[in-house]
């Protein structure tokens, strides 16, 4: 048993230490803590804080007027069991992800691959990434030209012609087909910073790995690929898994330009948009916090698992 | 070795045709008419003149182009309250505020983790790591909260301070900075400069590929962002270019011939400017991007 006065000093002495070690702190790493503060304190209050707290007001019901009513998982429950909207904007972000996501991790890395042999590769990456750093709303003026519902829609106009259809389609009013218009320019946007990342650690990989490699009976490029490259381009590969896992479930820019929001039976309604409706136009804070939170969970489970499935094997 | 293969070669002064080689070209080419003619005809439908506009059968390419549809532009909100060029000044004044103050930011914190043990580090960096898993919009709501709290709402520096940490920007810096020399900032050291100018006048110079890599990725960001203006103001002088394009090309008056022209340029005027940009960085991008792999 350790008696009061004893306690005292002790904590007393473990307040010495940490007096001690701030005077330390500020002699060691003063300046560095300085040069970090900047960005530290900005990505608590901007990205930290922000998730702790929409999952705090998840749990309530709140619109930024009357203070937060807990609500327990309340939320979650209606979400996930009585919001038929939330369902279908869960399905089609699953169908949205599901189809581009691995299709353009895929053609990312094979496309990267064979630019890299190619002869005027940076004018190949540059057509292939110039896309993705294009601006939704101003693409939707050419989208809206091309994807027209009328004859006069540049697609439309060329399947006449080619005896293709008799009824012009009516690409951004069918809920049928509005999927794969969104689908067909999210694919063309999709080289992004993933591309290039995995581009550049292609160039990068040393001559002698390709040396020993010949020596040690590799016959074809495929066989190259599979046991020189894909080995060594493992960080870039999982950069690349991860830019393509978070921008997949970030569907919203593209099918709100196509298709309007609300979208024809919200046939282009995603999570994201969702969210918005919730958030910022109905403002009720704790239910879009809800969806926020689910969406967090999902994209971070995701990632996660993409860092287990390249996490290097020995 | 790895060589660059082209689908004609000259050997022994006779001349070949690689036809696998021929096939991957045919197959790249028409990839890149698949990403590149939207762009295409982007640029030449900003300068067809308002016969061409409404050809029927359409035609692709511009054939007498003019800039008519940039003096449109112009006159197509003179009647409103707010001139196109106030779009055009939000748009440059924030992208290169954000810009200047992200780069600043992530690099002297970059730094300061890379190259300084201070306790905890690791678990910044764990942090910003975990933050590029999940989509900017999870963060959205307690984020218009605190704009709102702090009184910002309407204001430029709702714009612009929300946007200064981007992990990934941090990200970026720290893995090219770790590949910089620790000898350099010893000899630094002992040569008498201090932290400051230690970053400054040999860090950064040293980064050169980093920073302009920051410079592509935070203008492209920035200048096509939509969605920060749209939260945090509802007055149609903060609004910026994306927003003005979209009042041109549809609200009300989307179905006035005029427009179409007009919009067109505008669109043109939001899109070149990332391209160009990225273009005059190319290598330098590509120099950075090799070391942004996590090593899981």
């Amino acid at each position: 048993m350790q008696s009061a006065t004893e306690i005292k000093r002790q904590s007393l002495k473990g307040f010495e230490k940490f007096k001690f070690s701030t005077t330390l702190w500020w002699k060691k790493f003063g300046t560095p803590t300085l040069f970090l503060a900047p960005f530290l304190i900005l990505m608590i209050i901007f990205i930290v804080m922000p998730v702790l707290i929409s999952m705090y007001l998840s749990l309530t019901n709140f619109n930024m007027i009357q203070p937060a009513k807990w609500m327990g998982i309340a939320n979650y429950r209606v979400l996930l069991t009585d919001d038929d909207i939330f369902l279908i904007a869960l399905k089609n972000t699953f169908i949205f992800a599901g189809i581009t996501g691995p299709l353009t991790y895929i053609m990312t890395f094979l496309a990267a691959w064979v630019i890299d042999q190619l002869k005027f590769r940076n004018a190949f990456a540059l057509a292939f990434y110039a896309p993705s750093i294009t601006n939704a709303i101003a693409m939707s003026v050419v989208w809206m030209m091309l994807f027209s519902s009328d004859r006069y829609g540049y697609i439309n106009y060329a399947l006449f012609h080619f005896g293709v259809i008799t009824e012009p389609v009516l690409w951004t009013k069918d809920p049928a087909y509005i999927l794969w218009v969104v689908i067909i320019i999210q694919v063309w946007m999709s080289m992004g910073s993933g591309f290039l990342v995995v581009l550049a650690g292609l160039r990068n990989l040393p001559p002698a790995l390709f040396e020993a490699g010949s020596i040690d009976g590799i016959k074809n490029r495929f066989q190259e690929l599979w046991y020189l490259i894909i080995p060594n381009v493992m960080p870039q590969l999982l950069f690349s898994a991860i830019m393509t896992i978070v921008s997949s479930l970030s569907v919203f820019d593209v099918p709100t330009q196509v298709a309007g929001m609300p979208s024809p039976n919200y046939s282009a309604h995603t999570i994201i948009a969702h969210l918005y409706d919730y958030a910022f136009i109905r403002f009720q804070m704790g239910y879009a916090s809800a969806i926020a939170v689910f969406l967090f969970l999902l994209s971070f489970t995701l990632s996660r698992i993409s860092f287990k499935v390249f996490a290097p094997r020995d | 070795m790895r060589t660059n293969n082209s689908a004609f070669e000259i050997i022994n002064g006779k001349f070949h045709i690689n036809f696998r080689w021929l096939l991957v070209y045919t197959i790249m080419l028409a990839l890149v008419a698949f990403t590149a003619l939207p762009l295409v005809y982007l640029v030449s439908t900003a300068f067809k003149p308002f016969e061409e506009l409404f050809l029927f059968p359409p035609r692709f390419f511009v054939r007498r182009p003019t800039l008519k549809n940039f003096g449109d532009l112009v006159i197509s909100l003179s009647g409103t309250t707010v001139p196109f060029t106030r779009y055009i000044f939000n748009s440059v004044f924030i992208t290169i505020v954000n810009v200047t103050l992200t780069i600043l930011v992530s690099s002297m914190g970059a730094y300061a983790i890379s190259k300084h043990n201070i306790p905890g580090s690791k678990i910044v960096f764990g942090i910003v790591i975990a933050a590029l898993t999940f989509p900017g919009h999870v963060t959205s709501i307690p984020t218009y909260m605190t704009v709102a709290s702090l009184g910002l709402l309407n204001t430029y520096w709702a714009l612009i301070i929300p946007k200064i940490a981007v992990p990934y920007n941090f990200f970026l810096m720290k893995q090219f900075i770790d590949q910089f020399p620790n000898e350099l900032l010893e000899s630094a050291r002992m040569d008498g400069a201090n932290e400051w100018t230690t970053f400054w006048k040999i860090v950064m110079p040293a980064v050169k590929p980093a920073w302009a890599t920051l410079l592509v990725l935070s203008f492209t960001g920035n200048w096509n962002d939509s969605s920060a203006a749209l939260l945090y103001t509802n007055k149609q002088a903060m609004k910026v270019l994306p927003l003005a394009l979209q009042t041109i090309a549809g609200g009300a008056a989307a179905s006035s011939l005029a427009r179409a022209g007009a919009s067109a340029a505008a669109s043109f005027l939001m899109t070149a400017p990332t391209i160009i940009i990225f273009v005059t960085m190319q290598a330098q991008v590509m120099t950075t991007m090799a070391y942004s792999g996590i090593k899981s």
